[in-house]
């Protein structure tokens, strides 16, 4: 059985229809607005202590505490010896939402892990900042910090971050850097991938 | 000869530089004002020399960067009235301002000068007729873009400018019956006249349903908010939508000049013109220039005083009413299109053609 909640609509009164009235009482709220800031700028201009006549953050020189629940760029966490902790089980790789991490898989040269990322990208541009590969990872590899508000580019190609900006938060590396340890595979997995994920 | 003309050229100097201060100053009031009516701070960034002038350097910028950027024609645009429609728009809108006084008749020497470029017998005809050319420019922005949306947005702009031209024709027969010309002069100095020796008989005070009438429908006429369905800005594909550059900044100074122009008609027809409650010069007055009160005080004043005080009310008047359009324009939420022609048609025309017919019946009657 549907439930049917009729919707009944406000009928404006006479005195409303007639539009004037009611535009001369909207004039009203906005004119003062308008006089009070008007006349609290002139006050602080002067030198006397007003309250402030905004809201605005002026941004780059205030800034608004950011909660500490924040979720803002990623990190991968690093064991003492500085290697990364992703054991690269595709877990968040297949949490992922957007489908925005690429990870490809290599022996460890370390005996007592099976296998570490060679590569670990993030397209930053499809993610949507859900925290879900934050969730599903089960060594604590990846953290989401909070109180990077600025993640401005002049350019996409430097929005798909690689394995040593996620590690050390450093300026974007070029695959090459790396490149060896790839073992013959494409250091660039994501065409593959995304012909695999079917877009 | 050549002093007539020095007086004319001067006179059309001050009132283009009146108008274009204006505009100027209102591109700054449009951000400035917006951003006090809703609490924030508006333009403060653009500095010169870490002089920012209460943000006015933001519109130096702004015209800079209007200037230097790309001017784009659509592929197979018409070129030369794309490149001529900004030039339309604008045209009229400094025509118009012609024929109002901005101040009283002074005498130089032995003769007489109206402070008023054209003295015409039919200047509110004149104003009718170049208010409604300024159309033209819209309609053929849209029609030379080559894209079907920009001409609909034109087609738009012409249907709304012949609804509101009629209200604004018909709403000023009222002034022109009560002050029995046609011409803006005339009009203001028949606004120095009272109403039982102390109401001054201002085009408000006498004409107060065509003044309602008259407000919307000229800022309809300007294609702002809560009238600007032929642009629209960011929601409604207008017919600027292929201009860029200064192309585009000439339709929105034209826009801005048209606010100052409209402000200016408000003052002359209905308040008062450059005319202050009570302040009379030596030529009404045998020669006692100043503020003569009904209750009997009298406050001499020089001649020159006296033109002064009445240009800057002029101006103060201008002023006051381009406050009040830019307020209009960030209260009101716009129409939608068949509301806007409904206002017109059913609503508006009824109450002014009644408002014709009282008027003439009351002259009649007192006469």
């Amino acid at each position: 059985m549907i439930e049917v909640k009729p919707v009944r609509r406000v009928e404006l009164s006479l005195w409303q229809k007639t539009y004037y009235p009611e535009l001369w009482k909207g004039m009203l709220v906005t004119s003062r607005h308008f006089f009070v800031n008007l006349g609290r700028h002139v006050g602080r201009s002067l030198g006397f202590k007003t309250k402030p006549a905004r809201v605005t953050i002026m941004y780059p020189e205030e800034r608004r505490p950011i909660s500490p629940r924040w979720r803002g760029r990623h990190r991968l966490m690093l064991r003492p010896d500085g290697s990364p902790r992703c054991v690269a089980c595709m877990m968040c790789e297949t949490a992922c939402p957007d489908l925005c991490i690429y990870i490809t898989a290599g022996e460890s040269p370390d005996g007592r892990v099976e296998k570490y990322p060679v590569a670990f990208e993030i397209d930053l541009l499809r993610c949507c900042f859900c925290g879900l590969c934050v969730e599903a990872c089960p060594e604590d590899a990846i953290r989401m910090d909070t109180g990077y508000l600025e993640l401005a580019s002049y350019s996409r190609a430097e929005f798909y971050v690689d394995r040593e900006f996620l590690m050390h938060g450093s300026i974007l590396t070029t695959h090459s850097q790396y490149a060896g340890e790839l073992d013959g595979r494409p250091a660039h997995r994501i065409d593959l991938v995304k012909l695999a994920r079917g877009h | 000869m050549w002093l007539d003309l020095g007086l004319i050229v001067g006179k059309i100097a001050v009132a283009f530089t009146g108008i274009i201060t204006g505009a100027f100053v209102l591109t700054w009031a449009e951000r400035k004002q917006s951003a006090l009516i809703s609490d924030r701070i508006g333009a403060n960034r653009a500095a010169i020399l870490g002089i920012k002038l209460l943000g006015l350097i933001n519109s130096v910028a702004d015209a800079m960067k209007m200037v230097f950027k790309e001017d784009f024609l659509p592929p197979k645009g018409l070129r030369f009235l794309h490149a001529m429609a900004p030039v339309f728009a604008m045209f009229p809108v400094f025509m118009t301002f012609a024929v109002l006084p901005f101040g009283p008749p002074i005498s130089i020497g032995d003769r007489i000068v109206p402070l008023q470029i054209l003295q015409l017998d039919i200047g509110v005809l004149y104003i009718l007729a170049f208010g409604s050319i300024a159309v033209y420019g819209v309609m053929l922005a849209g029609w030379a873009s080559n894209n079907k949306y920009s001409l609909i947005g034109g087609m738009r702009a012409t249907a709304q400018m012949i609804s509101y031209e009629l209200i604004i024709g018909l709403s000023l027969i009222g002034p022109i019956l009560v002050y029995g010309s046609l011409d803006p002069g005339v009009m203001a100095t028949a606004q120095n006249e009272y109403l039982w020796g102390w109401i001054p008989k201002w085009g408000i005070i006498v004409q107060p349903i065509a003044f309602l009438l008259f407000l919307p429908a000229a800022m309809a006429e300007t294609k702002r908010a809560p009238f600007d369905l032929p642009e629209g800005e960011s929601e409604i594909i207008g017919f600027a939508t292929e201009y860029s550059g200064m192309r585009w900044g000439m339709f929105f100074l034209g826009e801005f000049a048209e606010i100052v122009v409209l402000a200016a008609v408000l003052a002359t027809v209905f308040l008062g013109s450059y005319q202050v409650p009570f302040l009379f010069d030596g030529g009404e007055m045998a020669g006692l220039a100043g503020f003569h009160f009904p209750w009997g005080a009298y406050v001499p004043l020089g001649e020159w005083v006296v033109v002064a005080l009445r240009v800057f009310s002029f101006g103060f008047k201008v002023l006051v009413l381009m406050w009040l359009q830019m307020q209009i324009r960030w209260t009101f939420p716009r129409f939608r299109y068949d509301q806007l022609m409904r206002v017109s048609w059913r609503e508006m025309m009824p109450i002014a053609l009644l408002n014709i017919g009282v008027t003439a019946l009351i002259i009649r009657l007192v006469s």
